[in-house]
């Protein structure tokens, strides 16, 4: 059916790029559209991938792989010590229920209990591409349902281990089984008794917090003197290469041993570079993996019996989704942010896919149960942002709006004159300082566990997406004066501008901004006071440095105050220009040219010299000219 | 002995050729603080009680500046609004500054004698400081007539050494005996007896 690599490669990309920028029109989420290019392509409907599919999920597995190093490179050792309870807790509960309902579950079914419980590992497992890509899309890493999702995943990575290596104990047959699998069959791990696998887990993760202090950090230093960009990414790929190679070797999940990698490299100097690296490969990668998991639906098995399998899936993710909300109760999570939970972790992951090859081999499992819980798994797993969406949009909003009413609902009929959206380090500042004038801002703060908190400081702050229309409605958008946003995600920015703008026009805006790009499209929206966060403070910075130089802080100010006006003036004329490939490009790096040779006519002229401010010497040569004349 | 505070006032000091000249001779001598208002307080925003601590600290007090628009830069001006409290620079309880000696140091780009009834700036410079007299008075200082640094425009490096040079002088005389007397029947400091002699 297929013919060679650059076809499938063709096949591949092509999916990707036409269904992901639908799915994106269509304001969905990336991993539906790679999801439905699989389906697309796959064996069932334009049957351009056949069963090679599988040897094509177990390499894409690789971007999994590549995305817990980038993640863990964002978290420091410290904070990831402190997550330790969190990671423990949530994890046992979440892991021991849902295995224990599945087990009865299909035991109820009529499995015999070994099935039972293989499949109830299999199931207790959720997908970390799945959630984390989602999760990393939204931006809401930082929020509490965002690390707590990471710390359930997390938590199963480990377990996972421990699952493979209880496998063989419920094997059938005496037999070894046939190794010749990509799973981590036959490891180094899995010939140990139970104490020595625990030692082994412990040494490696030691072998890998001694490599990075001592061998990959002397490493990258030698590759940057080289000032040979290539290298630096060969070496970031030696990097995830090696240490996935280590940990399969030894039998521990190669995403493990990358997370842990990720930790070790977060406090060097190259962790921004690793980064930027390995992000656009990790992407492609992940979607491959999608798309491999769509591709893997086998329409046939669900053909042959779709109520069972609709059933037992629906039970599935119900189960999944009742622990979930039960673990984030015992945690004390927010409604919504239980929801959210809820909602992302109730599929079958990835894991299951191994777990449950490796128990048909052992001869645990037959060739129609592996069939069905194969099929299962890669829909509960396309089905996940499905429900997500669902949640989103017809859930959360009323729930949201619920809590965030009942709360407040005497301050917030107070309707504030202005609005001010996002509480982080940028819009506490904002708000500290109007509040210091007894201007009191109505605050929208996404994080409800950070709105707790600062309402125990003695701020107003409410709880709520501003991007919903009926939350800034509650909070008095119709009669406020200013809408203040500063969020951090300039994708929610922009929706938060757009909607105001659309809905109340009559809503001064006054915008955060990132940096150069963001203030592009906030001008191109109409929206006047754009404030670029990487503008004032640098100029703060680097007139300091010229101070101490010597040169005279009133002159500096008033240079400041120039470059911030040129720079003002050429931002809003860029932004008029289309920006479509080489003429973007070009003209970009005209505004640049320009703006250097206005900076160098300042020095040369000295910038206030234009006006002659101040300066005698101009004077002077004016007097003495009329004299010789 | 006594403590001279010099408040210097110009937003362009690093481009005034007379400017630079004369603190460069003032200020390394022993006894005195020369303060940079444009250097100390770029955005205008003036911390009143550490002002208030260094007049207290001195006995003289000269305000240092290019003489534009007949007047100080702004900066001066809004020294002069904000330190000098109510109750404390003036007003019944103000007696912070009594008996301090109080001086302008100007420079000006046109020369003597185009200040005068019948020169183009038609008034004299000691009428155009009238304001500075007033507030002097006011906060109960002696109030000396001024040196001044005229016609910067046309000064070759020989006149303006000098000019230098006798503000040093004045320094050193301010610091010990200098009285009002002194100064009795001269329009600008330039024309005491003490200066005089050297300057010949």
């Amino acid at each position: 059916m297929t013919g060679g690599l650059l076809f499938q490669a063709i096949v591949f990309l092509a999916g990707a790029i036409i269904c992901v920028s639908i799915a994106k029109r269509f304001g969905l989420s990336s991993v539906i559209g790679y999801l439905l290019a699989g389906v697309l392509i796959g064996p069932y409907v334009l049957g351009f991938i056949g069963a090679e599919g599988q040897d094509i999920l177990h390499f894409a597995e690789f971007g999994v792989v590549m995305m817990l190093f980038l993640i863990g490179l964002e978290i420091e050792p410290k904070n990831f010590w402190n997550m330790r309870k969190t990671i423990l807790g949530l994890g046992c509960i979440q892991v021991g229920l849902t295995m224990g309902f599945t087990y009865v579950f299909f035991t109820i079914m009529g499995f015999e209990w070994k099935v039972s419980l293989v499949i109830a590992m299999a199931v207790a497992l959720s997908s970390t591409a799945i959630a984390m890509q989602t999760i990393k899309e939204k931006g809401l890493m930082d929020t509490t349902f965002g690390s707590s999702a990471f710390s359930i995943l997390l938590f199963q990575d480990i377990i996972v281990i421990f699952m493979l290596g209880a496998l063989p104990l419920l094997s059938n047959t005496s037999a070894a089984p046939n190794t010749d699998d990509h799973s981590a069959t036959g490891s180094l791990i899995q010939s140990l008794p139970l104490g020595l696998q625990t030692l082994a887990i412990i040494l490696s993760v030691v072998l890998i917090i001694l490599a990075g202090r001592y061998l990959i950090v002397p490493m990258l230093r030698k590759v940057a003197k080289t000032s040979v960009r290539e290298l630096l990414i060969a070496a970031a790929f030696l990097i995830v290469f090696g240490i996935s190679f280590l940990m399969e070797f030894v039998g521990l999940s190669p995403a493990l041993g990358a997370f842990l990698g990720g930790v070790v490299l977060s406090n060097s100097e190259f962790k921004h570079e690793l980064e930027s690296t390995l992000e656009p490969f990790k992407n492609l990668l992940l979607g491959l993996f999608f798309m491999a998991v769509g591709a893997s639906i086998n329409f046939v098995v669900i053909a042959k019996s779709p109520l069972t399998i609709g059933g037992i899936l629906i039970a599935i993710i119900l189960l999944k989704a009742l622990v979930l909300f039960i673990t984030a109760q015992v945690f004390k999570l927010k409604l919504d942010q239980k929801l959210l939970l809820t909602f992302s972790l109730a599929q079958v992951g990835e894991f299951a896919f191994v777990l449950l090859s490796f128990a048909f081999q052992l001869n645990i499992l037959d060739q129609e149960t592996i069939d069905v819980m194969l099929v299962i798994t890669a829909l509960s797993m396309s089905l996940t942002p499905i429900i997500g969406i669902i949640n989103e949009r017809l859930i959360l909003p009323k729930v949201g709006t619920k809590e965030s009413i009942k709360r407040p609902m005497d301050h917030i009929a107070k309707s504030h004159k202005i609005i001010l959206v996002g509480f982080g380090h940028f819009g506490s500042t904002v708000g500290r300082f109007l509040r210091s004038h007894g201007v009191e801002a109505t605050i929208l703060d996404q994080d409800s566990n950070r709105v707790d908190f600062l309402r125990k400081m003695g701020f107003e702050v409410y709880y709520g997406d501003a991007t919903r229309v009926d939350l800034l409605e509650s909070a008095g958008i119709a009669e406020a004066k200013i809408l203040i946003c500063a969020i951090d995600n300039p994708n929610v920015t922009r929706q938060v501008s757009k909607l105001v703008k659309e809905k109340y026009p009559h809503v001064e805006l006054m915008i955060r901004a990132k940096n150069r790009y963001d203030a592009y499209d906030l001008l191109n929206m109409g929206i006047e006071n754009i404030y670029r966060e990487s503008l004032d403070t640098s100029l703060t910075l680097a007139k300091d440095v010229l101070s101490k130089m010597g040169f005279r802080k009133y002159t500096l100010n008033r240079q400041v105050q120039n470059f911030i006006k040129y720079d003002e003036e050429s931002i809003r004329r860029l932004a008029k220009e289309p920006k479509r490939g080489d003429e973007y490009i070009f003209k970009a790096r005209k505004e640049l040219e320009e703006q250097e040779r206005l900076l160098d006519d300042d020095f040369k002229r000295g910038i206030v010299d234009l006006d002659n401010h101040w300066d005698s010497e101009h004077i002077r040569k004016a007097l003495n000219t009329k004299v010789k004349n | 002995m006594k403590k001279i505070l010099i408040l210097f006032a110009h937003p362009k000091f690093e481009k005034s050729r007379a400017n630079l000249a004369l603190i460069d001779r003032i200020k390394g001598i022993d006894g005195i603080t020369f303060h940079d208002l444009y250097e100390k307080y770029p955005n205008f925003h003036i911390d009143v009680p550490v002002e208030q601590a260094l007049l207290a600290h001195h006995d003289v007090i000269i305000w240092h500046h290019p003489f534009y628009w007949y007047s100080c830069p702004p900066l001066m001006k809004q020294w002069i609004d904000m330190v000098l409290e109510f109750n404390w620079a003036y007003g019944p309880k103000g007696s912070a500054l009594h008996s301090k000696t109080c001086l302008n140091v100007i420079t000006t780009g046109g020369s003597l004698e185009v200040y005068c009834s019948e020169g183009y700036n038609s008034f004299t410079v000691a009428q155009f400081l009238r304001p500075f007299e007033q507030t002097a008075r006011l906060c109960g200082m002696v109030y000396y007539p001024p040196f001044a640094v005229m016609g910067t425009h046309n000064l070759n490096d020989e006149k303006l050494t000098e000019y230098a040079n006798n503000y040093g002088k004045l320094i050193e005389l301010l610091k010990t005996d200098l009285s009002v007397e002194d100064s009795e029947g001269c329009s600008f400091l330039n024309d005491i007896p003490q200066l005089k002699q050297v300057a010949s």
